[in-house]
């Protein structure tokens, strides 16, 4: 059953395969500096490796903009945004499955009455302008600095072939890992909070659930690559850009280089290690990216035989891919829910209760404001928020901070659970230890546990918020996260 | 990649050979011409041989070296441009072996006070070819060079033509037999033919430069 319901996502797999893997061999293969069979090879090994060791950062992202949280729901999702690529591909419409991946979750949003987060959402529209900008910027200096190089050396036509050859090579692989990094959260993002998979140690390294989605997701990438991509290959390489090789290297150098930047965890924590801004971990579209890297060699060679109107073609997409994957993703998860009896999303439940209105007191939320709302029931979170924003002074920072709280989910400490199902390595000792001293309690909201966790031991506290504690503040919550998932019961 | 490092590195070294034979091949033209004029037989005679040698030589390493770019595909953007320049090169030093063997076949009977005229007009197809061959070099490994040469090829093309065109005003002049002004014209001609050729290399070289900068 489980395959059926991930088939959605190993098809969308399957498309960004055979379409997406021309934006870092296309142009290699096309003017044959570099045979398909290796193209194909090198680029389903490093897809794969990316997604699995780099995947989790924008995925990340995604998981925040909105936590699917019914496995027939991310089916409806991921086909969804498989669906609008597919029919606007055939339309010949620019689309990149980022953005269908987005409006589909956001479909799902507004389908299960749960709530957007505005901050993350703005975070991905803003990364989608600032990527084919970007990866301009870059080609461009990366090209100017080239030429002169080149220039200056005097090497010997068939010798730079040679090197030109090599370069495609490193270059697509390292495109291959950004690409496997970045886009791998379109794929299977939408099914990691719901993924039933337990944790794999292999002794000398270890695959945690989101891990192993993140492997199957890529063998379908992988697939979508052998399988089909040569065609769109051999249309890039050929008609479409007709670009030197050099060129071609530089513009699958600027390629890889942004899709690591917007999916690199290590990157993000050297940066904010440094005190430096952080660039945000988004999806974005390797072909907008591979767009804007040829314009941005155009406008270095003086701005000729650049064809403008893809810019115009570029925005268009921004808006019109997640509206009609939010509207497809919407329709359909009424027929899947109405027609089909599957649950697409769980009922979130909230109620202000003693126990939270003393938690929000400690944490600096004016209760007077609360006491209206002691003890009713809100049966969704829209419904909860607009309450809350209607009725009280309170800021933005402390609704989101009471509708957190005030979502009842039960959780039992199973000890079969924390026996067999726990990656004791990844979570710490010390913070193992924590979980084994309320093995057997049950907690009608996660701040409980919380609290419970971080009286028995400091190593669960978060540590003040400053930019240095970021990353240690997002590991806390992502291991709290981890413990929540484990432990949540239906009952 | 190693195969490939050392097919691409065999080719340089073929690429260098051939226009070597080409350079040569003009050069020996030279020399024939002066023996001939000198009447010296036998040395005329080596250049002959000599030149066939090149000119076979020239015609192996191009068919190599086409068969190499296409068996690694190599520098594909360029291989058409490049099977092309070495096809026309071969043109400058067939004409050249053609012309030297028409002196053998012929045997124009060149008047003394035209002679000195026939050796100039070979020897400036000689210089003209010389920056051809330069800026073919040019090509492979010093783009930015090759118009420093262009400019000197289509300079000696106009000057064969101008020493052509005087040598033949002079052929006309003197008192002799029209066949035998007609022949002499042949022989002026076809020297400058040579210059022609070179004159095609640095036409196609003008555009594969363009085509090549980056």
């Amino acid at each position: 059953m489980l395959m059926v319901f991930l088939s959605s996502g190993l098809f969308l797999g399957w498309s960004l395969g055979a379409n997406d893997a021309a934006n870092v061999f296309g142009t290699a293969v096309g003017s044959k500096m570099i045979r398909f069979k290796t193209a194909a090879i090198i680029a389903s090994v490093f897809i794969v490796l990316g997604a699995v060791i780099g995947g989790s950062g924008a995925a990340h992202t995604l998981g925040k903009l909105g936590a699917v949280n019914a496995i027939a729901g991310s089916f409806m999702v991921a086909f969804a945004a498989g669906f609008t690529v597919f029919w606007m591909t055939k339309l010949q419409l620019p689309v990149s499955t980022s953005q269908a991946i987005v409006g589909a979750i956001i479909g799902w949003n507004l389908f299960s009455n749960s709530l957007t987060d505005y901050n993350s959402l703005t975070k991905i529209l803003l990364t989608w302008v600032l990527c084919p900008v970007l990866s301009a910027a870059i080609a461009a200096s990366i090209f100017s600095i080239f030429r002169a190089y080149i220039n200056r050396i005097q090497i010997h036509m068939l010798r730079m072939d040679t090197h030109t050859r090599t370069g495609l090579l490193l270059v697509g692989a390292f495109g291959a890992y950004s690409l496997g990094a970045n886009n791998i959260a379109n794929v299977m993002g939408v099914f990691v909070p719901v993924a039933p998979f337990d944790g794999i140690n292999f002794g000398w390294f270890s695959l945690s659930s989101a891990q192993i989605l993140f492997f199957i997701g890529s063998l379908a990438i992988a697939v979508g690559v052998i399988t089909y991509s040569k065609k769109v290959m051999d249309t890039v390489g050929s008609s479409l850009m007709r670009i030197s090789p050099i060129a071609a290297f530089v513009v699958v150098l600027a390629e890889a280089i942004v899709l690591f930047l917007f999916s690199s965890e290590g990157l993000e924590h050297w940066l904010i290690s440094n005190g430096l801004p952080s660039i945000p971990l988004v999806p974005v579209s390797s072909s907008q990216a591979v767009v804007g890297a040829v314009i941005g060699i155009g406008l270095v060679k003086g701005g000729r035989g650049i064809n403008y109107s893809v810019l115009g073609e570029i925005a268009t997409g921004w808006v019109t891919t997640p509206i009609i994957a939010g509207i497809i993703s919407f329709v359909a998860l009424f027929f899947l829910q109405n027609v089909f009896n599957q649950q697409v999303h769980l009922n979130m439940v909230y109620k202000i209760n003693d126990p939270v209105i003393r938690y929000l007191d400690d944490h600096a939320v004016p209760i007077q404001d609360l006491e209206k709302f002691r003890n009713k029931k809100f049966d969704n979170p829209v419904a909860f928020q607009s309450a809350l924003i209607n009725n009280t002074s309170l800021d933005d920072d402390q609704v989101e901070l009471i509708i957190n709280t005030a979502n009842i989910q039960h959780f039992k400490i199973d000890k079969y659970i924390l026996d067999s199902k726990i990656d004791k390595d990844w979570l710490g000792k010390k913070r193992f230890a924590a979980l084994v001293q309320i093995a057997g309690k049950e907690y009608k909201y996660k701040f409980q546990m919380v609290q419970d966790l971080e009286k028995i031991s400091t190593e669960w506290r978060l540590k003040e918020k400053t930019i240095a504690n970021k990353l240690y503040n997002k590991n806390i919550k992502q291991k709290l996260d981890y413990v929540a998932n484990k432990f949540k019961t239906d009952q | 990649m190693a195969i490939l490092f050392k097919a691409s590195k065999q080719l340089e070294y073929e690429i260098d050979e051939f226009l070597d034979a080409i350079s040569e091949g003009v050069i020996v033209f030279k020399q024939g011409v002066k023996y001939y004029l000198a009447d010296k037989k036998e040395p005329f005679l080596e250049q002959i041989k000599t030149i066939d040698e090149l000119e076979f030589k020239a015609d192996n390493l191009r068919h190599k070296i086409e068969n190499e770019l296409y068996t690694h595909s190599l520098i594909p953007e360029h291989r058409g441009d490049v099977l092309g320049l070495l096809e026309t090169l071969d043109d400058v030093i067939d004409k050249a072996k053609e012309t030297l063997s028409q002196f053998d076949v012929e045997t124009p009977d060149i008047p003394t006070s035209l002679s000195e005229m026939y050796y100039e007009l070979a020897e400036t197809i000689v210089e003209s070819c010389e920056s051809m061959t330069k800026a073919s070099r040019a090509f492979f490994k010093d783009v930015k060079a090759v118009k420093d040469h262009l400019h000197k090829v289509y300079f000696y093309e106009k000057e064969a033509d101008k020493l052509a065109d005087k040598l033949k005003r002079k052929i006309f002049g003197l008192d002799i037999h029209l066949s035998h002004k007609m022949h002499l014209r042949y022989f002026a001609t076809h020297i400058d033919g040579i210059a022609d050729r070179a004159e095609d290399v640095a036409q196609r070289l003008g555009i594969y430069t363009i085509k090549r900068s980056l």
